[in-house]
């Protein structure tokens, strides 16, 4: 199986972000970067399925070069090839149209995404290129099964309240969830191979999207705590606070 | 506790490689999924936690500076530093391990085995198969190994070993002992596997430092080993304390990682610990005490990469090596009792850090030449004349 994973670089979570100076971006000066959790289940889970099945992982990222760092980290945990598609600045293209538009010029049997990007949250990436490319989507996945001689696929999502069982031919482009697999930590020998593996860089196709960013804004600063009293003293004021103020009781 | 970021005041990373990142990024975060969650409970009971010995070997950390051809990871210099910084930033006793496999057991058979010796040998200890050990020091000899009285004769196609060696970290759970020992005068290395009768590894007891490291004696009385068991390419003193040069690189880097969680422990609890309405990081005392920290912190880290940078050119000398395990043990001892201190009475606890990292410096502070012998080492370098005896 050839199976493409789209990978996002995006600020680790415990960044405190702040605002860029125009307003609608983000400040990513003294940022550290990662790959996006959701993606290292998808890596993890192409490498599995290229472990079962056979077949190449090429990873595939649309983002400046200091996205590189986190490519051969997916390199060294076991990913064949990579693609970046190099921007400059905030793409203000559509992302899906130039990841549809790479993905098909590379054959692959299998597209797999992380369910949403951590930085945007948009989750809609995944759908976006299915519907480019015209192929079968299923999202939130936690357990995946392929049959690659029958070009068959058997997922299981996450519903509220259960879980989904389905089946879809391939290709197809698959969205995972946490609880699909546990990601390896990459090995000191795959991190001198991955030093090795061609990473192809090149220019991704602009074609503007048809959403603008005109403003960002960070959540209003939270407020002090009150203090009611210490001890039991202080229960029947808490009370009446939690039942009249907080309309929680 | 936040997860740990690292210490870089002087933007030190900018001087690594992406690979030397990468390769630091990932053991500290085996550090902190397997290392830092059992750590504690092993020094309590003075065990060494050898489910990690499987976990390590996966991971690529021993011998990872030797060549892919024998099963090794076949990483530079810098990179096995950064490795060993990492490990010890979990405990110098998890990195002894990694350090006498690697640099006192697989160096060795590299650096001075025959083709059949490395063959044999090197993949089964990189995959972590075998676990080796070193037996320089003996009861009598420690900062003076030439007197050693540890003997071997030839004997047909054997050799016949007589003798004590003592201090020897994995000495009772090694599969392959590197045993040096006069023959005819003059020191050779040796391969003793266990179970050769006449061979026994008792483990030492009552160590306040060092507990979750297994540390043990070696006696050796009329033990036969086949003629072919000897390090071919090797004799004298130099052999021995070629391997030394290589953990004692090792050890410079792995200090600084215990200084490195000491201060991170003494930051963020001198950042939440209210005294008199405040952080007690807000007086000038703990500031001065953090300054301190992080100040000796970056100058051992920029020893330590040139250091590296000097080996991976293959130009490092052995009294480079002694400055920097001197500076480093010493700067991360003192650093380890300041935080114990900043601590107070949390400090003595095994809640933190700080006080395991502090007994287990007293050792490393003494293992693998003293502080004060490699003071010795650099004094003859500057002076040209030795002051050991």
């Amino acid at each position: 199986m050839n199976i493409v994973v789209c990978m996002k670089q995006v600020p680790d979570s415990e960044t405190r972000v702040k605002i860029g100076a125009d307003g609608k971006s983000l400040d990513l000066s003294s940022v550290n970067f990662v790959i996006n959790p959701h993606d290292e289940f998808a890596i993890e889970e192409a490498i599995r399925l290229k472990e079962k099945h056979g077949g190449e992982v090429t990873v595939l990222t649309l983002g400046p070069d200091r996205a590189e760092n986190d490519i051969r980290k997916a390199l060294a945990m076991g990913a064949d090839k990579a693609v970046l598609l190099r921007t400059e600045g905030d793409f203000q293209g559509d992302v899906a149209i130039a990841l549809a538009e790479q993905i098909k010029t590379m054959g692959s049997d299998l597209v797999l995404f992380g369910k949403q990007a951590i930085d945007e949250d948009s989750s809609q990436t995944a759908q976006l290129v299915a519907e480019y490319l015209d192929l079968p989507c299923v999202t939130v996945v936690v357990k995946l099964d392929a049959d690659p001689a029958a070009k068959r696929l058997t997922a299981e999502r996450e519903i509220e309240g259960g879980t989904e069982v389905v089946e879809l031919p391939l290709p197809a482009v698959i969205g995972t969830q946490k609880g699909l697999n546990e990601p390896r930590l990459p090995n000191l020998k795959g991190i001198m191979a991955a030093k090795k593996k061609p990473l192809e860089k090149k220019e991704p196709v602009n074609q503007a999207s048809k959403v603008e960013t005109v403003g960002l804004e960070l959540p209003p600063p939270r407020a002090a705590g009150k203090m009611v009293s210490q001890g039991l003293d202080g229960v029947p004021e808490l009370v009446r606070l939690l039942h009249e103020e907080a309309k929680v009781i | 506790m936040a997860k740990f970021k690292g210490v870089d005041y002087y933007d030190i990373d900018t001087l690594l490689s992406e690979e030397e990142r990468l390769t630091r990024d990932t053991v500290r975060e085996f550090v902190d999924d397997q290392i830092l969650p059992v750590i504690e409970e092993h020094t309590r009971n003075c065990t060494f936690p050898k489910n990690l010995v499987p976990k390590m070997a996966e991971l690529g950390v021993f011998g990872a500076n030797l060549p892919e051809e024998y099963g090794c990871a076949g990483m530079n210099n810098v990179s096995y530093g950064l490795i060993m910084q990492e490990l010890e930033r979990g405990d110098s006793g998890v990195r002894s391990f990694a350090s006498v496999q690697g640099a006192l057991v697989m160096y060795p058979i590299f650096a001075y085995g025959s083709e059949k010796q490395k063959k044999h040998w090197l993949p089964k200890l990189a995959s972590g198969e075998k676990i080796g050990c070193f037996g320089l020091t003996e009861p009598d000899h420690g900062s003076d190994p030439g007197g050693m009285k540890t003997k071997a004769v030839k004997d047909g196609d054997h050799y016949v070993l007589n003798g004590a060696k003592m201090w020897i970290t994995n000495g009772t759970i090694a599969d392959i002992s590197v045993v040096w020992a006069k023959l005819d005068g003059e020191v050779h290395g040796f391969l003793v596997e266990k179970d050769t009768p006449g061979f026994t590894a008792p483990e030492m007891k009552g160590k306040y430092s060092l507990r979750a490291s297994v540390t043990s004696e070696l006696v050796l009385q009329n033990v036969r080993i086949p003629a072919e068991n000897i390090l071919p390419n090797v004799k004298g003193l130099k052999g021995p304390l070629g391997c030394l040069t290589q953990a004692r690189y090792g050890i410079a880097w792995g200090a600084i990682g215990s200084a490195m969680a000491c201060y991170d422990a003494s930051l963020n609890y001198a950042l939440n610990r209210i005294q008199f309405d405040k952080p007690i990081a807000s007086f000038q005392l703990v500031q001065e005490k953090l300054a301190n920290m992080v100040t000796e912190i970056t100058k051992g880290q920029l020893l330590v990469l040139q250091l590296g940078r000097l080996k991976d050119k293959g130009i490092m000398k052995f009294n480079q090596v002694s400055m920097a395990k001197r500076n480093n043990v010493d700067i991360a001892l003192t650093i380890a009792r300041v935080a114990r201190d900043i601590h107070g009475a949390n400090g003595i606890t095994d809640e933190y850090p700080v006080i395991r990292h502090m007994l287990n410096l007293e050792s490393v502070k003494t293992y693998e030449g003293t502080h004060d012998i490699h003071g010795l080492i650099i004094g003859q370098s500057i002076t040209g004349i030795a002051a050991y005896a």
